[in-house]
């Protein structure tokens, strides 16, 4: 099961630590199906991708749904700007993912996953495919598993084409139909009508991989980390004006300042949390805590120190929405290019305060009315940062360089 | 029976409804909401937008379409949900709990009218210029949902060129607004697919196969992404400015030939109620704009009848007498040129099993350049050719190079409906004003027979009533002939008719099951085909196939909307005209009687037909290089 890598000195409560490739899995067999749910539910482990839907309830469902085939989908898409802590756990603790969808199969009742691998990623492919290959040959994957009369399961990896929207499941499952990456409408959810309409559970790389320890460790032990809400912990990718980049376990509810002091960051200005789609929060709210209930993250977290302007920033995000929309809905393709040109005019200093209350309308019911989570969450960072920084915003002389 | 395979679209593209229950008296079977604080109940997984219209609740919609699956992409019909934390699109949210729904709130007002701005700071609109002014939907919504700005900004810049290419439908890709209904018209109603979304982001357009113009593809020109299209981005090529121009010239002779269909459907674009039949008032309309006569496809609908019916018996012949290997059964109907067009390109290898014999529109072509030409010292080069149709494809056929059998194109123009009516109105004509008139001879009288081909099931209606009684001797044995098996709108109907007591001539059909198959859309099309290349119809003898859902009467070339209420209505007015006629049988038609005896001498099928009467077709196969 050694896969040549060298892991590095990192350091956890749940996913950093040492798990044996395989023993969730036999306890999960010899345990039964309940006991996972149960353990699983005890936990109150919720979907890591950042919407935070309780695991249990939708591993509950699909294996309650009555249906000839069943998926198990690990979105190992990570397409959020400034994630990267699926490619830490694929690289350095596969056996705690792929273990964590063996045992979403057995107790779901699925035959097949599949990992929706970003295409990015490709170069873990292969590595990927051998160590597959070795759980193929210790039988942790293959016909009656570990000796589980009937329990058959096999996985499969598959690569995207780069669209950020492919990260959202139901356009995910379009992609890996062969169609063009676009959401579904939502009712009926994949747990129902998913991959092929079959009832179908997508999960997060980093929701599978803490399902092992859960299992091993009950969980009770699991929700002792974290806050009440948001129990356990969390892998968080830290990345821009700070001294020691990377990806950092630690528990949910940890705050934003306490963040910055971990990884080295100085005279920080700003927070942009949870990638593009999150939400820039400014020195005044660094108590804020990182968590379901208030400062939400699907990992990403990027530092922005005093030099940078936060015009700049903004700019950024919404050219980034305006060409990864998938360009379905309303909202969201035209509403994102609105708020770009919107960005255009702050830049310039051509615009008026009437237009600028327009235009966080607008963000208001692109946040409600599009079609899927990334038209809703694309106006967050425009919003917020027109929220939190106006005053370094409007300062804007039409020269392009705003004035701190 | 026949069964509907399962759509190819993609799944995003597809409806998620869920199956309503069979017994609305079965427990569970209906479930009790709330809408607009009022309790009401509905059956289990009707969508949103349903329950409010069987509420007397409108809600704004744009992509969505009856005749078309969900998309939920335009948003302009999202209603707020009691628990949910976005508002959700109406008409893709099934019913499946006791939810509260409220669909005027400030937050779905604000929603639909951003939604509006949104729209039409992307729509370059001309609205005083374009061809839906007064018809379109997004027009329709700005007014109705209090769009008083441009709060985003309006385009003013034209950013592409029409797409000026095909014959029939032109393309306006500034007038867009990507409701992606014509892509789900193509892919899921017809299952063609020539459109489909590209590109993503705010770059995102509907375009086709490499982004080649619309000849160059594989679109079958059927028009019924026109029909459905809520703005003006998709039209016919319009060809009245060339029609008026002849008119003009005195030195031309202009006849004009009207189809069922369009006299079923043009009152629609006067404010008539769907269904008011004026062929009368038509007949008068056309002259005072100046064509010098007036002729009723439906004459030709009957030699078609003639043709056609006798190909079939010739080949039932050859296949029971001669024991001919090679003959082609079942025989496929042509009077549909986007049927036509589509097995050219995805059953080339099938063509040989339609009938060779023209359209109406094409043998009465040929047959003015030629006997009437001929009958009233006309020089057919002075002679212009107008078919009124229901449809856009017959723009296309007219064009056809092989369609030139009177030494002349045999039919100059081919005008939809729609723009007949424009060129009513052009001509300060209120068409209900107008009193009642006859067509001219020598076409003037036509069978019910020749005019219920206007709707799906007609012409086979219309092939037993003429085929039964020349093999048998004695009426179809139906109440007032009306073939109910052949009428309605499934998709795909199959029935037969037993051959007994035939005269002479004919005795080598007696006992023969005579086994026939209706099919309308090119999505059901694509099923009998399908079916037909497994064996499945090796005992079927004649199929008919209309290449628009409901036949002509729902052609690309009708009035905007359509839905299958308004469908059916057109049908209904149709076979009602169909039993007021005194003749209802191709073979009575004493026109064409007539002109088997003086013109077309050797008869049906024989050398003259065959020469001006008959075609041939194209492998087109689905690359186009």
């Amino acid at each position: 099961m050694d896969l040549g890598i060298e892991k590095s000195a990192r350091k956890g409560l749940v996913l950093f630590t040492q798990y044996e490739a395989g023993s969730a899995i036999k306890k999960a067999i010899a345990g039964g199906r309940e006991d996972v749910l149960f353990e699983l539910r005890e936990s109150r482990l919720k979907g890591r991708g950042g919407a935070g839907f309780p695991t249990s309830t939708k591993w509950m469902i699909t294996a309650a749904a009555t249906a000839e085939k069943k998926y198990i989908v690990c979105n190992a898409d990570e397409g959020e700007p400034g994630t990267f802590k699926d490619r830490v756990l694929l690289m350095e603790y596969p056996e705690a993912v792929f273990d964590g969808m063996v045992i979403a199969g057995y107790t779901i009742g699925a035959q097949y996953g599949i990992v929706y691998l970003r295409g990015e990623y490709e170069y873990m492919f292969a590595m990927l495919k051998e160590y597959l290959e070795g759980m193929r040959a210790k039988n942790l994957l293959g016909q009656n598993i570990l000796g589980k009369e009937g329990f058959n399961f096999d996985i499969e990896i598959r690569l995207g084409s780069g669209a950020y929207v492919c990260g959202e499941e139901t356009a995910l499952i379009e992609s890996l139909e062969g169609q063009r990456g676009e959401p579904r409408n939502r009712p009926p959810y994949p747990v129902n009508t998913g991959y092929m309409g079959f009832p179908t559970v997508v999960n997060n790389v980093e929701t599978l991989a803490a399902v092992p320890h859960i299992l091993l460790k009950t969980g009770e032990w699991f929700r002792k980390h974290g806050t009440d809400k948001s129990t356990g912990s969390k892998l968080f990718s830290v990345s821009g004006d700070c001294e020691r980049p990377g990806v950092y376990e630690l528990p949910w509810g940890i705050s934003v300042r306490e963040l910055l002091d971990v990884v080295g960051a100085r005279d920080t200005k700003a927070v942009q949390v949870g990638g593009a789609s999150g939400v820039c929060i400014p020195k005044s709210q660094f108590m804020r805590k990182l968590s379901y209930e208030d400062a939400g993250t699907g990992g990403s977290v990027m530092v922005f120190n005093e030099t940078r302007s936060m015009l700049n920033v903004m700019h950024n995000f919404m050219d980034f929405f305006v060409e990864e929309s998938c360009g379905q809905c309303t909202p969201c393709r035209i509403g994102n290019e609105r708020l770009l040109e919107g960005v255009h005019k702050l830049i310039s200093g051509d615009f008026t305060f009437a237009y600028i209350r327009n235009l966080k309308e607008l963000g208001a019911t692109m946040q409600v009315a599009s079609k899927c989570g990334l038209g809703q969450s694309s106006p967050n960072a425009f919003l917020s940062i027109l929220e939190n920084f106006s005053d370094e915003i409007y300062q804007s002389n039409g020269s392009g360089v705003t004035h701190a | 029976m026949l069964k509907q395979t399962e759509s190819r679209a993609p799944v995003s593209q597809k409806s998620h409804k869920i199956d309503k229950p069979v017994d609305p008296n079965s427990i569970g079977a209906t479930i009790t909401i709330e809408l607009n604080e009022k309790k009401i109940a509905v059956p289990l997984g009707t969508t949103i937008l349903e329950a409010c219209k069987a509420n007397q609740v409108r809600v704004p919609t744009l992509c969505h379409h009856e005749d078309l699956c969900i998309a939920g992409v335009c948003r302009v019909c999202v209603v707020e949900v009691e628990g949910m934390k976005s508002l959700q699109a109406a008409c893709a949210f099934p019913i499946t709990s006791q939810i509260k729904i409220k669909t005027s709130t400030e937050n779905v007002r604000k929603a639909r009218r951003h939604i509006i701005d949104l729209l039409l700071s992307e729509h370059h609109g001309e609205c005083y210029t374009c061809v839906r002014n007064r018809n379109c939907e997004l027009r329709a919504l700005a007014s109705e949902y209090g769009v008083d700005g441009f709060t985003f900004g309006h385009r003013e810049k034209k950013m592409h060129e029409i797409d000026k290419s095909s014959y029939s439908v032109l393309r306006d890709m500034d007038k867009c607004i990507l409701c992606r209904r014509c892509v789900r018209t193509c892919i899921d109603l017809q299952e063609v697919g020539v459109l489909e979304a590209i590109d993503r982001g705010g770059k995102t357009h509907i375009g086709t196969f490499m982004g080649k113009p619309l000849s160059e593809v594989i679109c079958i020109n059927c028009g019924q992404c026109i029909n459905r299209c809520p703005t003006g981005a998709l039209f016919t090529n319009d060809p009245s400015d060339d029609i008026w121009r002849a008119i003009d010239d005195p030195t031309k002779h202009v006849v004009i030939q009207t189809a069922p269909s369009p006299r079923a459907a043009i009152g629609e674009e006067f404010g008539m109620p769907a269904g008011t039949s004026m062929t009368g008032e038509l007949n008068t309309a056309l002259r005072r704009i100046g064509f010098d006569k007036v002729f009723d496809t439906d004459f030709s609908a009957d030699l078609t009848i003639m043709e056609e019916g006798t190909e079939l018996l010739l080949r039932l012949k050859a296949a029971l007498v001669d024991k001919d290997p090679n003959v082609k059964l079942p025989q496929f109907t042509s009077c549909s040129p986007g049927w036509v067009k589509f097995i050219e390109h995805f059953y080339p290898e099938s063509l040989d099993y339609l009938s060779t014999a023209k359209s109406p529109q094409q043998m009465f072509g040929a047959l003015m350049k030629t006997y009437y030409a001929q009958e009233y010292n006309l020089d057919p080069k002075d002679i212009v050719t107008v078919a009124v149709m229901p449809c856009s494809a017959k723009k296309f056929e007219c064009n056809r190079p092989e369609m030139v059998d009177s030494g002349y194109k045999d039919v100059d123009y081919g005008l939809t409906t729609r723009e007949l009516a424009k060129m009513i109105k052009e001509a300060g004509i209120f068409l209900p004003e107008m009193p009642k008139s006859e067509f001219n001879d020598p076409f003037g009288e036509a069978s019910g027979a020749g005019l219920i081909f206007g709707a799906t099931g007609g012409v086979m209606e219309a092939a037993l009533r003429t085929a039964y009684e020349l093999i048998t001797g004695r009426e179809v044995p139906f109440e007032n002939l009306r073939i109910e098996a052949c009428r309605g709108f499934e998709g795909i109907k199959q029935a037969s008719v037993k051959l007994e007591g035939c005269v002479p001539a004919w005795s080598f059909l007696e006992g023969v099951d005579l086994k026939f198959v209706v099919a309308h859309g090119t999505a059901n099309a694509r099923t009998v085909m399908e079916l037909f290349k497994q064996g499945e119809l090796n005992d079927v003898h004649f199929v008919e196939i209309m290449g628009c859902p409901g036949g002509c009467i729902g052609g690309g070339g009708q009035p905007i909307p359509t839905s299958p209420e308004i469908r059916k209505k057109r049908a209904e007015a149709i076979y009602a005209e169909d039993e007021s006629m005194t003749i209802r049988k191709s073979h009575e038609n004493p026109h064409v009687k007539l002109i088997y005896e003086k013109f077309l001498t050797d008869g049906p099928c024989g050398h003259k037909s065959h020469e001006l009467l008959h075609t041939k077709y194209v492998k087109r196969g689905s690359f186009i290089v």
